[in-house]
């Protein structure tokens, strides 16, 4: 039963994690109907960033964090403006190669710029294991989850209250409408596209500071597929739910079974849970009916 | 363009313009027409003839259809505009209501509202035209909260209407505001629209199918067939044309109702004068 207990605990602070980094794809879905397949390496970028700000420039921890939001915004800003702005109108299949491009491009940016090898962060936070009850928590994986999900209500709120969050909602719903308003639709995607990259980047932080960096870290993004998907590619609420049941599901998974199995069914168990999900809804569960499937 | 007419001073001036779509499809073949300030203008005519597209050419939603005005110019409050989008013509004052309402389903009519006001920086000015729109229609008041894919076809007209009045535009075109509503509703929202004219002075530019109802607001009218205007004048005169009466008001000259075949007789012969 403690086992169970431990397991759910890690499951949803690591869940919580992947809901900020899924938030950061939906965003740019919702807002453009673009599937970011760069969505890891902008996470892997942005922790990049941090360690640029923080280990080589020795910036304190919170001017880092900061400067990475807007770095990260600016690269956002910059893919948009810079390429995906060019594709509008092309059909789907191209710009997703375009991205999956850029996903490439991005990795080998980073290759060249701070070289292969494993990077790790200095201590952000106390040492020492957080115990709730029972339970012990690794501090990193914590204090990452207070952070993420502050990240997420704080988007959440931008998305349902701010001028141009509903804007952006606006824009998602009837493009030519939100033109009629007023709304310059073309800068509502460059707004979607930088809060996407902030998002990523800031789940890549928190990533890179439980588990080091590499440039390779971005491939953990393609966890986030099994989690727009069951959370449906347009749902923030859906991103924050399948976050949580893939982080769940790993975790519980990979506790139980990999004794027997000798490994791997952290990797796997998500995407077998995703494809039964399909199955009853294909829609994901929050997804709208109208929405692409992949 | 009429004499009576020139001598007032216009916020609109469409002179002679041409829309491709596509690079090939000719929609409007050299269409002029004009709003004088302060007054309501309709554009009547029946499917395909090109009074949305005209719409759009005004509002800038064209280039954003893959359409393009080729030739002539529009000109808005003494200004040549230069195929700007709406983000920029909204601020300037032009705003269309678009052809079936659009309104945001997925959000809240307040949010709806909000979006209508999206180019203002006057919080006071918007909390007061707010509570006009209020006073105009006080159900939307009432539902404020709700999703506004859940209201009823008029309200949503009313909500689509009350979009247009929070931008605080110079000319408000409505394209089709009677469409899929009750007659009594109908009635009821041009009243409304007659109204606002009246009260803010919004100058409106009217595109309908029902000609009676659009008529019955307006001073000035103009027809189009097939990309071109065939017939314009003050409505009294529009009115007495017994064309209008026959194909547009379905006032046969013996009281009965005219069969297809003839109209489309007539339209072929309107063809071939213009």
């Amino acid at each position: 039963m403690d086992i169970l207990l431990q397991l759910i605990v890690s499951g949803i602070a690591v869940g919580g994690v992947y809901a900020l980094i899924a938030l950061g794809f939906v965003l740019i879905y919702k807002a453009t109907s673009i599937i970011n397949f760069a969505t890891g390496e902008f996470m892997m970028i942005g922790a990049y960033f941090f360690y640029t700000f923080m280990v080589m420039a020795g910036l304190p921890p919170i001017p880092s964090f900061l400067l990475v939001m807007f770095c990260s915004a600016l690269l956002g800003l910059f893919v948009e403006r810079a390429i995906l702005r060019h594709m509008l109108g092309q059909p789907t299949i191209s710009i997703v190669m375009v991205t999956i491009g850029l996903s490439s491009i991005l990795m080998g940016l980073a290759e060249m710029i701070w070289s292969t090898d494993f990077k790790s962060f200095p201590a952000l936070f106390p040492r020492a294991p957080v115990i709730i009850g029972d339970i012990i928590v690794r501090s990193n994986l914590f204090w990452g989850f207070v952070v993420a999900m502050l990240a997420v209500i704080v988007f959440a709120l931008l998305f349902k209250y701010a001028k141009v969050g509903v804007a952006m909602r606006a824009t998602a719903g009837d493009q030519m409408a939100a033109f009629s308003m007023g709304i310059n639709v073309r800068s509502m995607f460059t707004v979607a596209w930088s809060m996407g990259a902030i998002a990523a980047a800031l789940g890549g932080v928190i990533i890179g500071n439980i588990g080091g960096i590499q440039p390779t870290l971005g491939s953990i993004g393609l966890k986030i597929f099994p989690v727009v998907i069951l959370g449906g590619l347009d749902s923030i609420a859906g991103a924050v739910v399948g976050g949580f049941i893939v982080g769940l599901v790993e975790n519980i998974a990979g506790g139980y079974l990999d004794p027997y199995v000798g490994g791997g069914v952290k990797d796997l168990a998500p995407f077998v849970v995703l494809v039964l999900i399909l199955f009853i809804k294909p829609y994901g569960l929050f997804g709208k009916q109208d929405i692409e499937r992949l | 363009m009429s004499e009576q007419q020139s001598d007032q001073e216009a916020i609109l001036k469409v002179n002679n313009i041409e829309v491709v779509y596509n690079h090939v499809v000719l929609v409007l073949k050299g269409l002029s027409l004009r709003v004088p300030k302060g007054q309501i203008v309709s554009l009547l005519g029946s499917n395909g003839a090109g009074k949305s597209t005209t719409l759009k050419a005004i509002s800038g939603l064209l280039p954003l259809e893959d359409g393009e005005i080729t030739d002539g110019w529009i000109e808005f409050a003494g200004e040549q505009l230069r195929q700007e989008l709406p983000n920029v013509l909204v601020r300037k004052g032009i705003f269309q209501v678009m052809e079936g309402r659009r309104i945001f389903e997925d959000l809240t009519v307040e949010e709806n509202l909000a979006c209508g006001a999206y180019t203002r920086r006057d919080r006071s000015g918007v909390k007061a035209d707010l509570d006009k729109c209020f006073a105009y229609f006080p159900v939307l008041k009432t539902r404020l909260g709700r999703l506004a894919g859940y209201l009823s076809g008029g309200e949503q007209q009313m909500l689509a209407i009350s979009r247009a009045l929070l931008a605080r535009p110079k000319l408000m075109m409505l394209d089709e505001p009677s469409l899929g509503l009750a007659p009594l509703l109908v009635e009821e929202i041009f009243a409304i629209i007659q109204e606002i004219n009246q009260k803010e002075g919004t100058s409106i530019l009217l595109v309908e199918q029902n000609a009676q109802m659009a008529l019955s607001v307006s001073s000035y009218g103009y027809i189009m067939e097939n990309g071109r205007v065939v017939l314009d004048g003050p409505v009294e005169r529009l009115l007495a044309d017994q064309d209008v009466q026959e194909f547009y008001l379905g006032l046969g000259q013996s009281g009965g109702r005219k069969s297809y075949r003839e109209v489309k007789h007539y339209k072929r012969r309107k063809r071939w004068l213009s």
